[in-house]
């Protein structure tokens, strides 16, 4: 039996009473990555010896009294967030060779807060997907049907939580990468706001847009996981200077009074009928917990995927200008002249979504065209914004489904980009404003899991929680857990 | 057909800060390769940009010396391209909106007018780092130290008609520069260096015509003469019935020419975008105000008040404060005493002709001001006679002591003690009967001779306003 407890609370509960170790934990973790992941393929790099190295030093931290919240629990690092010494791939075949000579702020927080690494997950490469697919290192799979997929970016973080191999991850969220995963694999998916967690050290997909978070099983541990992640590094210039709240503190707060929108675009011919039932029960659920729901409207929505799909790649194509077999990473064999270098190097070891979106970046941007795409998706991503303020002036929070489907077939949308794309439909506003943005699972369809997507404004991450939190303190959905087959659980 | 020239100048000045734009990384020329170039520097997977404060303020210092706007609100943009010197594939720089709007400065012509050069703009950016072809026979090895390090490119208007004028213009920045402690404006270095635009059109034609750049040019003496070159090369080309291609050549300053490095179809697009890694730069009244107040002394006003201060020529004081330096010593030595008029002539000959014998700068000159004002106050109180004085000033440059040092071990204290001298005047009269009949003669000439004489038989060492008053008397008995 696994000595896994269901969250954060009763793990430190537990080591702090001797009950079990820091040791057990991470031990019986590593067990189940071994037993589990040649069938999910969550995780590209597992470090046992640091791991347990890691575990032993939050013992002694628990034993001598001086251990937080998170000292001594276990957990894994999406492959985008460098860590000194170890692989950072982040998915591709160009870094597969890469070792990071330093820590990113992510993994340094939640280090210093006493967390236990015990690898590195599996994620589309560069980021760049939203089925886990385009991974150098295989496709994941989905624990709660191996015939599927468990979103992506960040889907091995997803897959490994809820498969159970940890109890919570980091993720990166760019247009939703977080979040959908968490949605498709029954999770709690935090999306902070832009700027509230530090992205040095965090291999850079869209540069405005990119965030990092948490995959987690309930709100409260997302809570003090993000509490460990955010907050002020002058090493990054778009990091805000706003004091970090004790997020755990207004996790009990009444909703009574609050309000709730609901935008109609969100409930379109694209929502599948069970998961819009889903969501529907949900909000329902939140009027029984004493909201007031209101109907809201963002009139630009439908435009979030097009300006995503040019800001994006336009970022990306500059971003990943530097993997030109130079310095570091994948250099050709081949010994021609220097372009031949350049454009053999990136023509092997980048994947063919990385290389559409670096040509469709490098299109948008060019001499003739940069005003029509660019300069006109910068605006159009003003417009949404603006839909979004709008809204928040008369609601609280704003809630919707996460995804329009629950978990699709692996290799089912891999040949049509466009399906996949849409797959982001209702997250990428949140990025394109750089609002912070939480799944929460809220029911089955098709007995897949649903996720209900809760948006707020600037730094409302403690209001997320606090609204995640109470909905499962009176639902058990982040309960559910799958029996993955081809492996006892 | 007679051809007007056509130039502007958009001239790199290193600005002068410890560590790089972007990182923490020093600046300092001249290390091992690749040692000062830091992880954001080797755009290493993750790192970011963090802007280095002292490089905007310096930049808004030459804006505000130069009475040019300054932006509120400028922006860094990236600049994408490949190559193995810079890491991260594009640069950043900035495109749309530079911390530098319009300005202008007034350049002084060989023939004393003055000219008004417009200045469109100067904004901040990175330089890359270097390729280095020489060292490896059959690979090229990038030296990142130079990567990040911070410039300001000030883009003139195409105002300048002639390789002198553009030279007075970059002489004009690179004094500006210096007297602001921005640039070090040191050349051999390249932390002061300009791209040259140049075109001809038939004199009275309105519209331009083709132009070509010249790339990094890093002296004084080769802007004027690629320009010189280029500006032959198109008139010949186009009198020959060819045109001009609008393309980048590089100075090859051991030929003497210019060639081709690439033409406008083959120029890259360098999809210039905001960067999304950096917030734009707000500057506000008070930042302003506060770099207004702390402006240096400018070249024009320390020239104002050399000329009511000290008197001196107006040559004497366009070459002192030519230089910072120079005129920061020739400050100094006034300051401890010397004789400003003095002072200039010492500078300006003695000291400026050993400087540029040893090729050193006044900055690191052999004799410090305290010292050289220590010389020149011995002349003034006639311990020593200023022929006297160029032996005293060797001495001290080769190393041999201060000025009293020097006249006391060498023994070159000025006779001043009347009965000595007169010893000596008697003896060289009692030599020389025949001269002293030709001076009894009316001859007055000989007079030379005699003091020549004399000064010879004390070893330069008699004071020489005695030792003619005293030939006078004794000659005219």
């Amino acid at each position: 039996m696994s000595t896994l407890l269901p969250d954060f609370a009763e793990m430190a509960r537990a080591l702090r009473a001797g009950k079990v170790s820091s040791r057990e934990l991470t031990g019986d973790c590593l067990a189940r990555i071994k037993r589990h992941d040649s069938t999910l393929n969550s995780f590209i790099s597992v470090y046992p010896e640091q791991a347990l190295a890691a575990a032993d030093a939050a013992d002694k931290a628990i034993a001598s009294g001086s251990a937080g919240p998170l000292t001594g629990i276990p957990m894994a690092h999406k492959d985008i967030f460098c860590a000194e010494g170890t692989r950072t791939t982040v998915g591709s075949k160009m870094l597969d060779n890469f070792v990071a000579p330093y820590d990113s702020r992510v993994v340094s927080g939640l280090a210093a807060a006493g967390m236990v690494s015990v690898g590195k997950t599996n994620m589309d490469e560069f980021a760049m997907g939203s089925s886990n697919e385009t991974s150098y290192f295989g496709p994941v799979k989905n624990p709660w049907d191996l015939q599927r997929s468990p979103g992506g970016s960040s889907g091995g973080s997803a897959a490994a939580v809820a498969a159970g191999l940890v109890p919570a991850a980091t993720g990166t969220d760019t247009g939703g990468s977080i979040r959908q995963p968490a949605a498709l694999t029954g999770l709690t998916g935090l999306k902070p706001t832009y700027g509230r967690v530090s992205r040095y050290g965090m291999v850079a997909f869209a540069s405005s847009l990119d965030q990092a978070g948490t995959l987690t099983r309930s709100a409260a541990d997302a809570a003090l996981m993000l509490g460990a992640m955010a907050g002020f590094d002058e090493r990054d210039s778009t990091c805000a200077n706003v004091p970090v709240p004790d997020y755990s503190a207004t996790l009990n707060d009444s909703l009574q009074g609050k309000t709730i929108g609901v935008p109609k675009e969100f409930f379109d011919d694209g929502l599948e009928a069970g998961c819009a039932q889903a969501v529907q029960d949900a909000i329902k659920q939140y009027q029984e917990l004493g909201a007031v729901v209101k109907e809201v409207s963002l009139p630009n929505l439908a435009m979030s995927v097009p300006v995503y799909y040019i800001v994006a790649p336009a970022e990306c194509s500059s971003n990943l200008s530097r993997f030109d077999g130079v310095r570091f990473g994948y250099r050709t064999e081949s010994t021609g002249d220097l372009a031949d270098m350049y454009t053999r190097t990136r023509s092997e070891a980048f994947g063919a979504e990385v290389k559409r979106r670096i040509m469709t970046g490098a299109y948008v941007l060019s001499a003739g065209y940069y005003d029509a795409y660019y300069l006109q998706a910068q605006k159009v991503r003003q417009l949404i914004s603006d839909d979004l303020s709008h809204c928040f002036a008369e609601v609280d929070v704003i809630m919707g489904p996460t995804t329009p489907t629950p978990a699709f077939k692996l290799g089912e949308k891999m040949n049509d980009p466009v399906q996949m794309y849409l797959n982001d439909m209702y997250t990428i506003a949140a990025n394109l404003a750089g609002l912070p943005a939480i799944s929460i699972p809220c029911g089955f369809s098709q007995n897949l899991p649903v996720g209900l997507q809760l948006i707020g404004t600037q730094f409302a991450e403690g209001l997320l929680l606090n609204c995640a939190h109470q909905y499962q303190q009176a639902t058990d959905w982040h309960l559910r857990t799958p029996v993955i087959s081809g492996g006892a659980a | 057909m007679s051809w007007e020239v056509v130039i502007g100048l958009e001239v790199h000045a290193q600005l002068a800060t410890k560590s790089k734009i972007f990182s923490g990384a020093s600046t300092a020329f001249g290390a091992e390769p690749n040692t000062q170039a830091c992880l954001v520097d080797l755009g290493y997977p993750g790192v970011l940009p963090v802007l280095n404060e002292q490089a905007v303020a310096m930049a808004v210092k030459f804006g505000v010396a130069i009475g040019a706007e300054i932006t509120r609100r400028s922006v860094f943009a990236r600049k994408n391209y490949f190559y193995p010197d810079l890491p991260k594939g594009y640069q950043i720089s900035q495109f749309e909106l530079p911390i530098v709007g319009k300005g202008q400065l007034t350049i002084k012509l060989e023939d004393g007018a003055e000219k008004v050069v417009g200045i469109t703009r100067a904004h901040l950016e990175e330089d890359a780092g270097k390729s280095l072809h020489e060292s490896f026979s059959d690979r090229t090895g990038i030296d990142l130290n130079r990567a990040g390090t911070p410039l300001l490119e000030i883009v003139s208007e195409p105002d300048m008609r002639s390789a002198k004028e553009a030279v007075a213009y970059m002489r004009k920045i690179h004094q500006i520069v210096r007297y602001l402690g921005v640039c070090d404006g040191n050349m051999q270095e390249g932390s002061f260096r300009c791209d040259a635009n140049v075109s001809v059109r038939p004199m009275g034609q309105e519209e331009l015509g083709t132009r070509t750049e010249l790339k990094n040019i890093n002296s004084f003496r080769f802007v004027e003469r690629a320009i010189n070159f280029e500006i032959q090369r198109q008139i010949d080309l186009i009198e020959d019935g060819g045109r001009v291609t609008q393309e980048t050549r590089l100075y090859d300053p051991d030929k003497d020419e210019t060639r081709s490095m690439r033409s406008k179809e083959e120029a890259n697009d360098y999809r210039y975008f905001p960067d999304p890694d950096l917030l734009p730069v707000v500057i506000d009244d008070d930042f302003i105000a506060a770099i207004k107040a702390a402006l240096p002394e400018l070249p024009e006003a320390r020239a104002t008040r050399f000329a009511e201060s000290f008197g001196l020529k107006s040559a004497q004081i366009e070459t002192l404060v030519g230089d910072v330096d120079m005129a920061a010593y020739f400050e100094q030595v006034v300051g401890e005493g010397a004789d400003p008029r003095l002072a200039a002539n010492y500078v300006l000959g003695d000291l400026t002709g050993a400087l540029n014998k040893d090729s050193l700068e006044i900055a690191v000159s052999k004799i410090s001001a305290v010292d050289m004002a220590g010389l020149i106050k011995r002349v003034m109180d006639n311990t020593i006679s200023g022929k006297i004085a160029k032996e005293v000033f060797e001495a001290m440059w080769n190393g041999e002591g201060g000025a009293d040092a020097v006249i006391e071990s060498k023994g070159l204290k000025q006779i001043t003690d009347t009965g000595a001298i007169e010893a000596a005047v008697d003896q060289v009269i009692a030599d020389n009967p025949q001269q002293v009949e030709e001076f009894k003669g009316g001859k007055e000439k000989v007079l030379g001779f005699f003091v020549g004489k004399v000064m010879q038989l004390t070893q330069g060492k008699a004071n020489p306003g005695q030792v003619n008053k005293l030939l006078r008397d004794k000659l005219s008995v």
